[in-house]
């Protein structure tokens, strides 16, 4: 099965769309995004995974199309389409958006084995959050240990819902899904026992897809110092833009 | 002309902060030259006595006492500072604000593997300063004037802010300097 190609469908006629003033080819149908990202324009996301079909739920990458704020991980490119990426007004409300992500969950960076490899984290760096300007909600979530070789803490999930995409997507299990709505919703595993009663392994495309410390690969914890790092030199989304 | 006064204030951390402080390593000749050291852990200054330029508090707020001290560099500090994840969200020992405090007090002091069968008792001198319900952020009490992530800022990072807010600048710290971790 080809992820790539779920949707939207595209009809591969080159247009043209102007994205900050500057003038890119896209084909049609493409997403946005994916445009952009084509031609090396970054367009900050967290649901959004290549090689997943787009979820659409987390607005990080939010864009102004013809002067109204979308997703620009769902939405197609047409003829004309003209864009609003990188200015201060929608970094600012990405920014918040991130900083409303870390008080809802417990994201406690330091003691945390994502640290320095997490898409979260470095979303906070690169659109200049120095900690969130929000109360914490230190709420309760729980944590899933049962499963010998993967770790399930939800203090960290963000409900990007990425891990239940590649699951079903490129593992074909569907060991993940949402449960609840509002506030009130969270991750949840095909099995009444926690995740050890799922047929997940350690090297299932669902926990590589994971962006923050929340699903995890036990024993894996801190093998790389403190400097080598994915984002410890580098801002998130340097690698579209090269 | 006086040389401006600089304070540092220890609350719910582990004092890895001040250490890296130190670790500016031979620039704390350059530093002695630019300040005077006033309260301070360093210099075990217990009081303040005179107004202070710039305070730079490392922890969060736990128990009464850390609010009371933190309140009095507020009042006695022109620029204050909060350094590291600790002072800035609460940080590791945050970590207990999911859980009532009953909870931990009795998972530490009465049931934790290292206490015998009726051994426990979960100190209650008056002397020591009375736990607050949760760990804050210092923020969340004082004004505070500038933030420094890391767990702890780096040597670098502090170096920097302080070299520029006593030149008269605002700190901007690049890329790399500013960690959550
Ligand atoms: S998941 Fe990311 S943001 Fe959350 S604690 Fe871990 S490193 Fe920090
Ligand atoms: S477990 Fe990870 S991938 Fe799944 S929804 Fe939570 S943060 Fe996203
Ligand atoms: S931020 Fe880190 S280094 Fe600083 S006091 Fe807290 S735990 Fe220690
Ligand atoms: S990346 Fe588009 S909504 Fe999350």
């Amino acid at each position: 099965m080809s992820a790539q190609n779920d949707t939207p469908e595209t009809s591969g006629e080159t247009v043209k769309l102007l994205i900050d003033g500057v003038e890119i080819p896209a084909r049609e149908g493409q997403t946005i995004l994916e445009a952009a990202a084509d031609a090396g324009i970054y367009v900050p996301r967290l649901c959004y995974r290549e090689g997943l079909p787009p979820g659409g739920h987390c607005r990080i990458c939010t864009v102004k199309v013809n002067g109204r704020p979308t997703s620009a991980c769902t939405f197609p490119a047409s003829e004309g389409l003209v864009l609003e990426n990188n200015t201060d007004e929608l970094n600012t409300m990405r920014r918040q958006v991130v900083e409303m992500l870390f008080v809802e969950g417990n994201h406690v960076c330091p003691s945390c084995e994502a640290s320095g490899d997490c898409e979260l984290q470095a979303l906070g760096y690169r659109l200049g959050m120095i900690a969130p300007q929000y109360p914490y909600q230190n709420t309760t979530r729980e944590l899933d240990a049962s499963h010998p070789d993967v770790m399930l803490d939800r203090n960290r999930c963000v409900l990007c819902g990425r891990c239940a995409r590649a699951s079903r997507e490129l593992d074909g299990k569907s060991v993940f899904g949402f449960e609840g709505r509002g506030i009130g919703k969270r991750i949840a595993v095909n099995a009444s026992h926690g995740l050890a009663g799922t047929d997940i392994d350690a090297a299932d495309e669902a926990v590589a897809a994971c962006p923050t410390g929340c699903l995890l690969v036990k024993r894996q914890a801190n093998l790389i110092p403190v400097g080598k790092r994915t984002y410890d030199k580098t801002p998130i989304g340097t690698d579209v833009e090269a | 002309m006086a040389k401006p006064r600089l304070a540092t204030g220890h609350f719910t951390g582990c004092f890895g902060c001040h250490m890296s402080f130190l670790d500016i390593d031979e620039r704390i000749l350059e530093l002695v030259e630019l300040v005077d050291f006033d309260k301070s852990p360093i210099n075990d200054k217990k009081r303040f006595d005179q107004p202070v330029d710039i305070g730079i508090v490392e922890g969060g707020v736990s128990n009464d006492e850390n609010a009371e001290i933190l309140r009095d560099f507020r009042k006695n500090c022109k620029i204050l500072i909060a350094m590291g994840s600790c002072a800035i969200t609460g940080g590791v020992p945050a970590l207990r604000n999911t859980m009532p405090l009953k909870e931990c007090l009795e998972e530490a002091f009465l049931n934790g593997p290292t206490i015998g069968e009726g051994d426990g008792l979960i100190p209650n001198d008056p002397d020591l300063p009375v736990l607050l319900d949760k760990v804050y952020p210092c923020q969340e009490f004082v004004k505070i004037d500038y933030i420094l992530p890391g767990c702890p800022p780096s040597a670098d990072t502090l170096w920097a802010a302080l070299t520029a807010l006593l030149s008269g600048e605002e700190p901007s710290l690049p890329y790399e300097l500013v960690k959550y971790d």
